[in-house]
């Protein structure tokens, strides 16, 4: 047990140094370059001829500490934590005076309920495909499959989001091509309104998941057809294990052990996709607040979205790695 | 050497369909050179023209010949993915083989910052960069900032080797002998992890390549400079696939895809050329 322990440590100190680095980065690229946005930022709030002038001054006061310029680099980024600490980023500037907190927090189930269950089947198709290819390497469904897999994967998601984009919308309409849900029905769980989420889901999800299958593909039939040579399986199938067995439970039991932390290790990556295919099919996550920020010229919504974004990638790497001793007995011997 | 490619490329489908890919784009970048016209330059031919005998791929809304404008474009695009893949090289040179050499407390520190970069979802900081820099925004400078956050993935990988290389007995007699870890880890290690660097380059290209035209695609690049992301944000402005002028899009799109399969395929034939293991499986027809 006390291996479990130490391995716990220092899975909390990397998700910790991986929040620190990562907004330490945010607070380096705001700080260091040379120009000063909270100016001009209250410049534009008071074009829009805002008639309150307690959010302005809210709005000053958090840009003020988030980006300010006043006093040693070392005081604004202690200023700066502690903004980030209580999440307070202060009012959005493109749909003031709401905070920014609250527009992250309506998208974010929408980026999670896309990406997590995407996540999910590419990487569990992915790594049953290939296994079963690196199992019987000789059938020729699966050697298909694998040049497949072979040449979707080093495409972009932006790429393939762009060709879905077009080939379900000039060359066979039959998939909502924009939005989250039917703009004419009410949020709630009702089966209409699923139905429609589902269905405005499916292609963002499709590129996601065509892109993410082919890495899982290739890394477990790599690592299927290395474990299939080892002595133990060798003499499991001269024992007259049923092939079924082994390939479950001999050769892919072991072979999934390091693409779990292969998933853990891609999640930045596969969240910059979805960042990508929320915006390509108007999906309401925080991929397309980030975007539609920056368009808007919204200071404090774009580091807001950048900030919570580091922390949940980290989270979910966290939750992996929490998971992992369950499938690999030896962290708990240390 | 020579001898090395010509087999490969007769036995190895991967490595040739690879080659010949990455071929065709490296050709149509040096057209670039003998362009009758200069890359900034718009309302030269006239517009909306589909592909003809003329202008093999049409002309763009922007009066600009398609076929020379995607000369250039692909040209600087496989620049900017040579430059990044070059400069992150050095970094990820110098923490692998630091770490694996030295092993300890260093190996560890320079690890979990290695793992942290790994981690850290880097669009949303490259988005807030450009958000920052806006006009200043320079093709030179995304390279820089890129090539500082895209090391670290193949840092790990030739940090693996290095640290085989460390209990080798070579290193031994180079301890014994006097070298410092300078020579060591330059002169010693450093030829054995260069295949591993050559194939990892390749890869880091596709990565680079294919967040510049995400970037670009979006506007947040320098939209001067001709880029393949560059052309079809232009063409995204012109609705051009509304407007049916599918070539400004299409032949930017088929040339940017070649290029990533092309780069891919050759990193995995290198892979297995370097991996012994995979070479036997190869020639023993998968029976083990």
């Amino acid at each position: 047990m006390a291996g479990y322990g130490s391995y716990l440590l220092k899975r909390l100190g990397q998700f910790l140094l991986v929040v620190v680095v990562g907004i330490s980065l945010t607070f380096l690229v705001t700080h260091l370059t040379p120009i000063d946005p909270v100016e001009q930022t209250i410049a534009v709030a008071a074009a829009f001829g805002s008639t309150s002038p307690e959010a302005i001054d809210m709005l000053r006061r958090s840009l003020k500490e988030l980006y300010g310029t006043e006093g040693s680099l070392l005081e604004q980024y202690l200023r700066f934590w502690a903004r980030v600490a209580v999440g307070d980023f202060g009012p959005s500037l493109s749909a003031f005076p709401t905070p920014v907190s609250e527009l992250i927090g309506r998208a974010l189930p929408w980026t999670v309920g896309l990406l997590v269950p995407a996540t999910l089947i590419s990487w569990l198709l992915g790594n049953l495909l290939g296994g079963l290819a690196g199992y019987w390497r000789e059938s020729r469904s699966l050697r298909f499959a694998g040049v497949v897999a072979m040449g979707l994967h080093p495409i972009p998601y932006y790429i393939v989001a762009f060709v879905l984009l077009v080939l379900f919308g000039y060359v066979w309409p039959v998939l909502p091509l924009s939005g989250g849900h039917r703009m004419n029905l009410e949020p709630g769980f009702t089966l209409a309104f699923l139905s429609s989420v589902l269905e405005h889901s499916i292609l963002p999800a499709l590129s996601l998941i065509l892109v993410g299958v082919g890495g899982w593909f290739m890394g477990m039939r790599a690592l299927v057809s290395n474990v299939v040579n080892e002595d133990y399986v060798v003499y499991a199938e001269l024992a007259g294990v049923d092939e079924r067995r082994i390939l479950t439970a001999y050769v892919m039991r072991n072979a999934i052990v390091p693409q779990v932390t292969g998933l853990a290790m891609s999640l930045g990556a596969i969240f910059n996709g979805a960042i990508i295919t929320e915006q390509v099919f108007g999906y309401p996550g925080i991929g397309k607040l980030l975007i539609d920020g920056v368009h808007a010229g919204d200071y404090s919504l774009v580091l807001g979205v950048a900030t919570v974004s580091i922390v949940a990638v980290a989270t979910a790497v966290l939750i992996i790695d929490l998971l992992y001793p369950l499938l690999d007995p030896r962290v708990k011997v240390g | 050497m020579l001898a090395v490619v010509r087999d490969l490329f007769r036995h190895h489908l991967e490595f040739a369909t690879g080659a010949i890919l990455v071929g065709i784009v490296v050709a149509m970048a040096l057209l670039s050179l003998v362009s009758p016209y200069p890359p900034e330059v718009a309302w030269v031919v006239p517009p909306d023209l589909p592909p003809l005998a003329a202008y093999p791929m049409g002309t763009t809304s922007r009066g600009q010949d398609t076929f020379w404008q995607l000369t250039f474009a692909i040209r600087n695009t496989l620049l900017f993915g040579l430059a990044v893949a070059l400069l992150s090289r050095l970094i990820a040179l110098l923490v692998g083989l630091l770490a694996g050499y030295l092993g300890g407390p260093v190996d560890r520190a320079l690890m979990s910052i290695n793992d942290t970069f790994v981690v850290v979802p880097l669009f949303p900081i490259l988005v807030l960069f450009y958000f920052v820099m806006r006009d200043s925004m320079s093709w030179a400078a995304l390279a820089l900032v890129m090539a500082c956050l895209g090391w670290a993935y193949d840092a790990r990988l030739i940090r693996s080797i290095a640290m085989s290389l460390r209990s080798r007995e070579f290193t031994e007699t180079a301890i014994f002998s006097g070298m410092t870890t300078r020579e060591i880890v330059t002169r010693e290690h450093l030829p054995y992890v260069l295949p591993i660097v050559f194939s990892t380059t390749l890869n880091n290209m596709n990565w680079s390549i294919g967040l510049e035209v995400t970037l670009s695609v979006l506007g947040f690049t320098s939209i001067s400079t001709p880029t393949i992301g560059v052309m079809i944000y232009w063409a995204n402005q012109h609705t051009a696939l509304v407007a049916g002028i599918w070539w400004w899009i299409a032949f930017p799109v088929a040339l940017v895809v070649m290029l990533f399969i092309g780069l891919f395929l050759l990193a995995v034939a290198l892979n297995e050329f370097i991996d012994p293991r995979s070479r036997l499986t190869r020639m023993g027809g998968g029976a083990a």
